[in-house]
């Protein structure tokens, strides 16, 4: 898989790879006075999972937010730099009309409408679509997908954490996106569940070609199935690669993954310290 | 849902309500048929006119004191269609909701779109100003005394099982009502729209993640409120004649959503058809026993007043709803 994933970020990298999404340099101010993205670039090439890294309160979830718009509705702004998706720009546009041009997020804790059957909230992913014939076709698809949702009958505020998940996922593709903006889908789920959703994740991406932006704190798992990525801190790029190179950086490794040599944990605690402040 | 301590008053107040229903008809069955009859069809547009206010706050969390204005203009509007217009009943009838659908829609984008993002305490204040507004407008521009529709149905009355006496105007009212409900449950279950208004009522963010315009719904959710209750103008305008009495029907439906639930549609239904009824008991007791005289208008708002202290919630209302 490793040998696969390096291979394929070279090819992107040297073939001067097809740029679905970019997101240049922005700033954000929530509320006119909170800085929280400062200088934030990153790319999203057409086809690819890239992953967005980074500890808590880094500003992943804040960057998925302004690129699908969501940030206005929580009196944020991008106030600087620019986001453009297929050569047009979206920042400042309404999320609902984001949406039409075919850029979907899935929210941080599933967000399913609880008090809807599982149905119906597949049927309001499709809310957008102008194509109406195919949308039964589509439900029909999600059921595949994800089995277990044709037997839930119930409201879906009763389906467990993973199934709710599916539910989130399922929603998505009602809408047809061309991108699929995720932020932790392994949030709440048990090791097991975390598997199956990024096997889903990864299918996705190769069965229907949905480019995929990924928000993760499971840095192993989002790495595994991303192509790139990139390490957020403080509302920063602080390192991007390919998903191989990034998984053998000794910082990420230290940081991200868990490991690392075992003596860092004494004198030498200082100097990854001090390596790490010089991401920031 | 077991029965605690705490359920204590409201089941003394159900029992004695059907008591009270109960006892009425011992006492004198006709017109305790009668009014009971007048109670469920006020009870029903009630309900319709309550499940207008219900969809404004569930939508936007916004409380439409102007709720009475829209019953208000829709009625004198047909009457203007119908009278110094002379259209038949049923085109001046339909203009007047095609009028009032537009006037809905002005009213939340002209008016009420620059309020998004404002605190929710704002914008109902900009509705109690819109309710004097538009009580004024309509005593200036139609005068402040009381104007009967021009007669519409043939036959005034229409005899119930051969014994019971009850006005057209309240059947056509019934149908109508029953119309609205079953508009309503069919909407919001399988059209996209009703689905996407359920949606916003449930999370705004989540809506607009999905791709809806939460403004679009706050538009269309403020003319069906205004459609729907210019509906219930006109049937009361019909029965009582226009004039400013009508916007009381703004005030009368708190007892009903409270009695219901503020947040669910089933219960303003409901709490509007218990609050006819009671309307009905207590013109009942007031004529044959207690002789007050005004029994029946405040009648609902003892009720509202008792319910808000044993059940705050309603029957059918979310407990967490001051959360939202």
């Amino acid at each position: 898989m490793t040998a696969t994933d390096l291979d394929l970020g070279h090819l992107s990298d040297d073939a001067a790879p097809d740029i679905m999404l970019s997101v240049n340099n922005i700033e954000v101010v929530y509320s006119d006075v909170i800085l929280v993205l400062r200088g934030l670039s990153l790319e999203v090439p057409r086809g690819k999972v890239v992953a967005l890294l980074g500890a808590n309160g880094a500003g992943k979830s804040t960057t998925l937010k302004s690129i699908s718009g969501l940030l206005k509705t929580e009196d944020g702004e991008v106030t600087e730099g620019e986001i453009v998706f297929d050569g047009e720009r979206i920042d400042g546009i309404d999320p609902d009309k984001i949406v039409r041009k075919g850029i979907f997020q899935v929210m941080e804790g599933r967000r399913i409408v609880a008090d809807m059957t599982p149905i119906e909230n597949l049927r309001l992913g499709a809310f957008t679509r102008t194509d109406k014939g195919n949308i039964q076709a589509d439900m029909d698809m999600v059921f595949e997908y994800f089995p277990r949702l044709r037997e839930r009958t119930g409201l879906a505020g009763y389906l467990s954490g993973g199934e709710q998940q599916m539910l989130a996922i399922g929603r998505a593709l009602m809408a047809r996106p061309k991108l699929i903006l995720m932020d932790e889908p392994s949030m709440g789920l048990s090791p097991l569940l975390v598997q199956e959703v990024f096997s889903i994740i990864r299918k996705l991406n190769e069965d229907l070609g949905i480019t995929i932006l990924l928000v993760e704190q499971n840095a192993k798992m989002a790495l595994g199935v991303a192509s790139f990525g990139y390490i957020m801190e403080q509302g920063k790029i602080v390192l991007d690669g390919s998903a191989a190179e990034l998984m053998d950086n000794e910082d990420v490794k230290e940081f991200y993954l868990g490991g690392g040599s075992e003596e860092r944990k004494s004198f030498k605690n200082l100097k990854s310290f001090k390596r790490r402040k010089r991401w920031l | 849902m077991s029965f605690t301590a705490r359920d204590i008053p409201f089941t003394i107040l159900c029992v004695a309500m059907l008591g009270a229903l109960v006892w009425m008809f011992f006492l004198n069955p006709l017109l305790a048929a009668q009014l009971s009859i007048n109670g469920l069809v006020i009870g029903a547009l009630y309900g319709v006119v309550a499940m207008c206010f219900v969809l404004i706050y569930k939508a936007s969390q916004i409380v439409n004191f102007a709720q009475g204005e829209f019953l208000l203009v829709g009625a004198w509007v047909c009457w203007f269609l119908l009278t110094d217009l002379q259209l038949p009943f049923f085109w001046g009838f339909l203009f007047t909701l095609v009028f009032m659908t537009l006037f809905g829609i002005a009213l939340q984008v002209i008016v009420l779109r620059p309020m998004i993002g404002e605190p929710i305490i704002s914008v109902i204040m900009v509705t109690i100003g819109l309710s004097i507004f538009f009580q004024a407008l309509m005593k200036w521009m139609f005068g402040v005394f009381v104007q009967p529709f021009p007669p519409i149905f043939e036959t005034s009355t229409v005899n119930l099982f051969g014994i019971m006496p009850v006005q057209t105007a309240y059947l056509f009212s019934l149908v109508l009502s029953l119309v609205v409900m079953l508009g309503f449950a069919w909407f919001f279950k399988f059209s996209r729209m009703g689905l996407a208004m359920r949606a916003t009522a449930f999370d705004q963010q989540v809506a607009q993640s999905l791709g809806i315009s939460i403004k679009v719904v706050f538009a269309i959710s403020w003319a069906i409120a205004a459609v729907v209750s210019a509906l219930a103008g006109v049937t009361v305008g019909i029965v009582n004649g226009v004039s400013s009495e009508l916007s009381f029907y703004g005030i009368k439906v708190f007892p009903a959503v409270i009695v219901g639930g503020l947040d669910s549609i089933v219960g303003s239904i409901i709490g509007g058809l218990i609050i006819g009824l009671l309307e009905g008991m207590a013109q009942f007791y007031d004529s044959e026993i207690l002789n007050f005289g005004n029994l029946i208008t405040v009648a609902p708002f003892y009720v509202l007043v008792i319910i808000l202290m044993i059940k705050p919630y309603g029957l059918f209302g979310t407990r967490d709803i001051e959360r939202v």
